[in-house]
């Protein structure tokens, strides 16, 4: 039973981090209805940033992400603003064709710099903490990455709510032409967007560096957890992003309880029976 | 009296279709103006240019002595063109005081804030926090309507209000076209019912298949030189 409660509650922390890859893909979907397939090489991009900041200067990864956070949203902004926003139409293969190359350019720029070989961040004492309640255990590294992709969510969620761009950014995100009526440039929003999943991008890399191994051919299968998390919360909620990010890391920590090579698997098979029966997925936004 | 608006040859197309050839119209200040035609015949395309939707040549369309073809819609917006647009178009997922909020994103000072509006349509400020999609079409286009206001435009464009809505409902909106002349805006209205587009207009042009068919001053246009304009020269004369 103890192994039970520690597979769900070691899944649902990891769903915390799942959360986080996938809020910047959502939100850039939602306001664009763009999607990235660099998404989850941006993620390691972040993870190797991070490296190189921790192997120049010895401090701990999470100090990186004081470069990395303002860093990745300013290349986000300008990313947007030269090349992606040149693709944004009524057609989404562009976009897709485009990202791809993003991709496959991250992806051996890495491998160029960095190497083949795995890395992974080591946060001191972090990494080793854990907190014991009773007979189970939970490492304080990700139950602080649960924490920040709650705090990080809900700051989004406050930000889109209550804040005249947020405004604009859901505005945008209904129809982005009748904003440029409204006097708001839609470019300028788009770029915005993608800068604030920018933001989240790099922190959702450094954690997961700490977390876990990564290399540099480590981007798609973020990428695919991050969409698996967002059609199973469905899209354009935020917190249903992350609701999908724990029921995928439920689903994979309940797999590798019961054999370590059922852990992927099991997000998948669960990803694909909520597809089958709500394809909207579990949250999504209602639209009249 | 002062030219806000002056639009010469004026021509526009969708891809190889060429929906405009060589309109020319002209708007003064506080002047209210109808354009009326039947489907196709080029009245939202007219629309879609001055706000920038649809591309067009730089020199076609002044405001104010300002060549404002070709700028981006959102810059049009900025120097005080505002739309109503056909069908509404409000954010669904915003609420009905953020629906009429952005339209003060141009930051232009004037008459016109929420409380104005609110004054103007009190059922506004009653279902202020409802999503806006979610209102009668009467109240629906009332939001439109408040939402273009709040840019506190010198040109306002009302495409089409009349389309889907009660009769009732018409007359509440229009009833409140005084006093948006009041406060001197210029007003462009796109409609299909001639004689409310006449009632309520100084002057107005006819379009057919893309082409300025008739003007003159609304008080004086007789029904059937709307009519030989609006269905053609033969066809009205029948």
């Amino acid at each position: 039973m103890t192994e039970i409660i520690n597979s769900i509650l070691q899944g649902l922390l990891l769903g915390g981090l799942y959360g986080l890859f996938a809020a910047g893909l959502s939100l850039m979907f939602g306001v664009m209805r763009f999607i990235n397939l660099a998404h989850g090489d941006f993620i390691v991009a972040a993870a190797f940033g991070a490296f190189a900041i921790v192997s120049a200067t010895g401090l701990n990864p999470l100090v990186s992400l004081v470069l990395l956070v303002p860093g990745f949203a300013f290349a986000g902004y300008c990313i947007q603003r030269v090349v992606l926003n040149r693709v944004i139409g009524r057609d989404i293969m562009p976009g897709i064709l485009v990202t791809f190359g993003f991709s496959v350019m991250l992806q051996n720029l890495m491998l160029e710099v960095f190497s083949a070989n795995s890395q992974r961040l080591d946060a001191g004492w972090l990494s080793t903490a854990s907190v014991t309640v009773g007979s189970i255990s939970v490492g304080l590294a990700p139950l602080l990455t649960f924490a920040i992709a709650v705090a990080l969510l809900g700051g989004l969620g406050a930000f889109l709510a209550h804040t005249s761009t947020g405004r604009l950014l859901r505005a945008t995100s209904d129809d982005s032409e009748a904003v440029g009526l409204m006097g708001a440039d839609r470019k300028h929003l788009f770029a915005l967007a993608t800068a604030l999943a920018s933001g989240i991008v790099a922190r959702a890399g450094v954690l997961m560096a700490i977390k876990t191994n990564f290399d540099p051919s480590a981007g798609p299968i973020r990428l695919l957890f991050a969409f698996e998390a967002v059609i199973i919360g469905g899209l354009g909620s935020l917190w249903g992003t992350l609701i999908g990010g724990i029921v995928l890391g439920v689903a994979q920590g309940i797999g590798a309880a019961i054999d370590p090579g059922y852990q992927i698997l099991a997000g998948h098979v669960v990803f694909l029976i909520i597809l089958v029966m709500r394809p909207q997925g579990l949250f999504a936004r209602q639209k009249s | 009296m002062t030219v806000l608006l002056e639009v010469q040859d004026l021509d526009a197309s969708y891809g190889d279709f060429q929906a405009l050839f060589g309109v020319n119209l002209a708007v003064n200040e506080g002047e209210v103006i109808a354009v009326v035609g039947a489907n196709g015949a080029g009245k939202s395309t007219l629309l879609r240019c001055l706000t920038g939707l649809l591309p067009t040549c730089s020199n076609s369309i002044r405001l104010s002595g300002t060549a404002i073809g070709g700028w981006s819609t959102h810059r049009i917006a900025r120097v005080g063109v505002a739309m109503s647009p056909e069908g509404r178009r409000l954010f669904p997922s915003l609420s009905v005081t953020e629906n009429l909020l952005t339209g003060a994103t141009v930051g232009r000072k004037g008459a016109w804030t929420l409380d104005t509006i609110h004054a103007l349509f009190p059922i506004l400020k009653e279902k202020a926090n409802q999503p806006a999609t979610e209102l009668s079409g009467g109240q629906q286009q009332m939001v439109a309507l408040g939402r273009a206001l709040m840019a506190n435009p010198s040109l306002l464009l009302l495409d089409e209000v009349s389309l889907g809505l009660a009769p009732v409902a018409v007359r509440e909106v229009y009833a409140q076209l005084p006093a948006i002349r009041a406060q001197g805006i210029s007003v462009i209205i796109v409609e299909q019912d001639i004689a409310r587009a006449t009632k309520v207009s100084d002057r107005l042009y006819c379009l057919q298949e893309g082409r300025v068919t008739q003007t003159g001053v609304s008080s004086v246009l007789t029904r059937d030189d709307i009519s030989a304009a609006y269905f053609g020269r033969e066809r009205g004369l029948e």
